[in-house]
This record gives structure tokens, sequence and C-alpha cells, in this order.
């Protein structure tokens, strides 16, 4: 399997990173020799075998539905690039 | 002072030979002087650190002081704690102060009383193997400055190897406390999936990532893990287990343990002179008593490419959070918010986390989930079953920590595929999710080798006692690098 530079584009996209086309390239060629390395998965006969998501088999705890933790909303939005009046600025989305 | 243990250093605070403070400062003095050529710490405050000396000198006064209380420790900045820029090695968190603790911080310094010195450089967002993906550059390995710590720890591993630091904290995805510690000569343990809480640590592969102790010996890696390990409400993945103390068992001798030798770490693939010393620590062991027997691992060779999937699928999601809106980088110019997005995170961003997010999008993907996400779960279960087998015959498995010795800086960055074989031996080990340790076992052309110890679950303090009785019998982990007085 190898990957066209419009799938390396298209998945950059997906993941929300911008990519140049001399970027794109090169991270093609990357791109291919990992999953060259991840092919050998695919001679493997798997059927039958549960897939592991995790090391231990654990179903989620539930707690008690109680307030635990203290308002620290300042603190937060500290760190934030932009706030004005305890919300959090974004580009315009809607007109 | 500078190599001595964490017992020794605790009996000399009790006795007052010397005050927090004071062995604070002696450790602040030599960052001051070392870490410019080493660049093992990306962040040190003095003045922080140095109150919370003072703090552990109260303590100790008061009477109210726990075994570690007033020793200095190196933290990888991979653990949010409160006041504390934490950047994870990249550029998307260059400049953010952590507002909360991580659970583990709290526990070794709001309640052990354990004295942070700064935070260690690694590579970004744990993502490496050689620490040269880090937006504040590569960390120098201080037995030959040419080369690489080894990663993504290596930043703790080099600060503790040059003694900037008694010991110090990290965190193991696929290695990247067993790597770096076999490469800087030290010993770290990177406990059973779940011992360690993961709040408050930055997320790479969530099922995967576990935080451990990286130290000069087997007794300094216990008594940190007595204070870094148990439940946490805020850590989903935490379990619930009764408290241990990992020393316990420190002392017991060897006579009648039974190691397994993997015939698959004992083939081809690994340095001659590498894979000779560890074949000699294994003699040592038959000394002490132990038998060894060979077993199999017959899906290892298929655990980097499962890893390769995995990994990168989890931090494809665990990543996505970094959008430049709440916390973190972003972009100086952009349109609209997907264009916000987009600027911020190519720019935030380096190459190799970029590679892993696009490599977990796409395996993610729709059409491509189940040939490669599922087929990798799959494979994890083969490999975890794997060792199941292999842990009726033996009690613990040996084999190298790292098919070489430490590379050059730049040997391997170009190529990703070459640099994730460096792993080879210990990512099987996260994908079962067992606990690991890396032990000094000699040298090659001056270079440290480690020999890696894998448990069954929750052997930790059998693993503890198997290193500390090899320690006991033999010096490669005092051995200190030269030019670091």
């Amino acid at each position: 399997m190898s990957l066209t530079l419009e799938q390396v584009q298209r998945i950059a996209h997906l993941a929300r990173i911008e990519i140049s086309d001399a970027e794109a390239l090169s991270t093609q060629g990357h791109l291919n020799g990992i999953f060259q390395l991840i092919e050998q998965m695919q001679a493997v006969d798997t059927r039958g075998v549960e897939p592991m998501a995790h090391a231990q088999d654990l179903s989620q705890r539930l707690r008690q539905d109680a307030v635990v933790e203290v308002d620290r909303r300042s603190a937060y939005q500290a760190v934030a690039p932009e706030i004005e009046a305890g919300l959090y600025l974004v580009p315009k989305v809607i007109e | 002072m500078i190599n001595a243990s964490l017992k020794q250093l605790s009996q000399a605070l009790a006795a007052k030979q010397i005050s927090s403070v004071e062995l604070t400062q002696l450790f602040l003095d030599r960052i001051d002087r070392l870490n410019p050529s080493l660049n093992a710490f990306v962040t040190v405050n003095a003045e922080k650190s140095l109150n919370s000396a003072k703090a552990a000198d109260a303590r100790i006064a008061a009477g109210t002081a726990g075994l570690l209380t007033g020793i200095p420790i190196a933290q990888k900045d991979i653990f949010c704690a409160e006041g504390w820029r934490t950047t994870c090695g990249s550029k998307m968190l260059a400049n953010f102060v952590s507002p909360y603790d991580a659970t583990v911080i709290r526990k070794m310094e709001s309640e052990a009383g354990l004295v942070s010195l700064g935070k260690t450089n690694m590579d970004e967002f744990a993502m490496g193997s050689s620490n040269e993906t880090s937006f504040f550059g590569p960390v120098k390995n201080p037995w030959d400055q040419a080369r690489v710590p080894g990663g993504s720890s290596g930043g703790s591993a080099a600060a503790v190897a040059a003694r900037l630091a008694p010991a110090a904290t990290g965190t193991d995805t696929g290695g990247s406390i067993r790597q770096p510690a076999a490469l800087c000569n030290l010993t770290g343990l990177k406990p059973t999936y779940g011992v360690v809480s993961r709040y408050g640590m930055i997320a790479f592969a969530s099922s995967l990532d576990q935080g451990g102790p990286m130290a000069a010996s087997a007794e300094d890696c216990a008594l940190l893990l007595n204070t870094m390990s148990g439940f946490d409400e805020r850590d989903s993945t935490s379990l619930d287990r009764p408290l241990e103390d990992y020393s316990r068992d420190l002392e017991k001798p060897l006579a009648g343990l039974r190691i397994g030798l993997p015939k698959e770490f004992f083939g081809e693939g690994c340095d001659a002179e590498v894979m000779a010393a560890v074949r000699a620590a294994i003699a040592q062991y038959e000394k002490l008593g132990a038998t060894t027997v060979e077993v199999s691992l017959p899906n290892s060779h298929l655990s980097v490419p499962a890893y390769y999937v995995i990994a990168p699928a989890e931090a494809s999601s665990n990543l996505s959070r970094f959008d430049g809106v709440r916390y973190g980088y972003r972009a100086p110019e952009y349109g609209s918010l997907d264009d916000m997005y987009m600027k911020s995170r190519a720019q935030g961003f380096g190459a190799e986390v970029k590679r892993r997010i696009l490599i977990g999008a796409y395996v993610l993907s729709h059409g491509y989930y189940d040939a490669y996400y599922l087929q990798a779960q799959r494979i994890r279960r083969l490999i975890a079953n794997d060792f199941v087998e292999a842990f009726k015959d033996c009690d613990v498995i040996m084999g190298p920590t790292s098919p070489t010795t430490a590379f050059k800086l730049g040997e391997k960055a170009a190529d990703p595929v070459q640099m994730y074989l460096s792993d080879i031996y210990t990512i099987a080990v996260n994908l079962a999710g067992l606990p690991g340790m890396s032990v000094p076992c000699g040298f090659v052309g001056g270079l440290p080798v480690g020999l890696q110890l894998i448990g069954n679950y929750f052997t930790e303090a059998q693993l503890l006692n198997v290193a500390h009785r090899y320690q006991q019998a033999t010096d490669w982990h005092q051995r200190r690098p030269a030019g670091i007085e």
C-alpha cells in the first residue's frame, strides 16, 4: 500500500494541520516508509482473536453524582490565548 | 553527596548533616554549571525550588517529615505542575504555565515532600527515542556528548546520569523510561499499566502511557515508586488496589528464581557486544542461584508495527485538544476558525508529532479502521497472550533493553523507521501492560548497556528485588561518566 499525495493532503485536512505542497511531498515519503513497516501485520491471520483495547479488562467506574471540584474557572482561563468577559474568543463562525 | 543514594540523603537530612536548602542549592549549582552543555533541563526556577526546600526543612524540624522529604528530584516536563511552565517538549506549550498539579507531582511534592529542581527536556509529546524531536533542542548523553541520551525521557536520564539531580521521573509509552535508562547507565522502572496515575500527565497514547522512576539504583526506584503509585479517582484507568511497599522484598535471595530467555530476543538484530554484556549479566544471575529457561514470544516481531498503529491512533485523538482556543499556541495570523486551527497546529507541532497525528487520522478513517486499527488490536492480544504463556515457565523475563548503545546525534533523525526500531525490545511490554525495568549491566566502547527485566502483572516488588540483588553483586550502576565532577 502507498499513500498518494492527495491522500496525504486529505488526512492533513482531517487532522486540521495546514500542509504545503513541499511538506506533503516529504511527508508522503516518510508515511509510506512507516506504512511499509505496518504492512507486516497484514500477513497475520487474526480470525477469532478478540481485539485488545486496553491492558486491564475493567469496566468504567461510576462516581457519586455530587460536586467535588472547586470553581477554578479564572485560573484555567488565564492560560487561554484570548478571552473576554469569561468567554474564549475565536473568529466569527455564524454571520 | 552528589553520588549519595536516596536512603543516604534521607539519613543525612534526618541527622541534620545537611539541610534541604543546602542540598537543593548544591544541585541547582550543578545545573547552572553543567546544563548549558547537556540541555537536560528546559525550566529551572531556583526560587520555587528553594521555597519547597525551606518547607521541607520545616517539616524535618517539626518531626513530620517522611522518608524522602527534602530530597531534590527532576520532573519530566510531561507532568503538569502548578505555577511551573509545562511544555511537553513542544512549541505548542512553550508558554503554558500549568494551573494545576498532576497527581504524581502532588504525591511526590505536596505529600512526600520531595523538592522539584525543575522540568526536564523530552521528545515532543514523548514521541521519539533520542530526545531530538524536542522543540528545545536535543539533550546530550553525559557519557559522550556527541551521542543521544535516548528518549523520550532523555532529559531526565541525562540529568540523573550527570548528577544534576539524585533521581527523576519519566514516562514510558513504548520504552521511554527503559531505553534512556539503558543508554545513560541508570535504573528505570515502567510499572504495570494503572499503578501510577496519569492525571495531569500530558497524554500521548492513553492505553500505553505509564509514569515511573529513573534513578541510580533499584533501591532508589523502589522508594520513589512508593511515593508515586496508588489509586487515583481522577484517572479512570487507575487501579484500585491496596498500597504496596515496593522495597519490601529487596533483600530476598534469588535462589530458585526462574529466568525466561525469549529466543526472539537472542537472535539477530542486536549488536553482538551488547548481547555479550547481557549474557554476562545472566551468567551472574546464575551465580546468584537463578536458573534459566528458553521461552518464546512468537509475535514479538509484530510489536513495532502494531504499536505504530495503536499509539498514533490514540495520539491523533488526544492531540486534537490543541486547537489554539483554551490553552497553548495560537498562530499570530489567521482567517476563519478552521484556518486558525490549521495554522496553529501546523506551526505549533513539530514534524514527528505531525507524522504520528497523520498516521493516526488515517488508520482511524473510514475504510481503513478494520484493516489497521482493529488488526493492530488483535495483534496486541496475541502479543499479550505470548507473555501469559511464557510466564507459565518463568518468574521474570530477561533480554537487552536496546539493540545498540547510544547512537550519534543525527544518526537516525532523518529516518523515522530506523528510529522506531530502537524500541524493538521494549514496545511489547507496553502493549501487554506489564512492568519492565532496565538495569545497568556493562559497557561497550565506554557506553552503557542495559539489561531488561520484564515481570508478570503487579510484580514490581519482585523485579526490584531481582535488580537489587544484582546491584549488590556488581558495580555497573555505580559508574559515573567522566567530566561531571
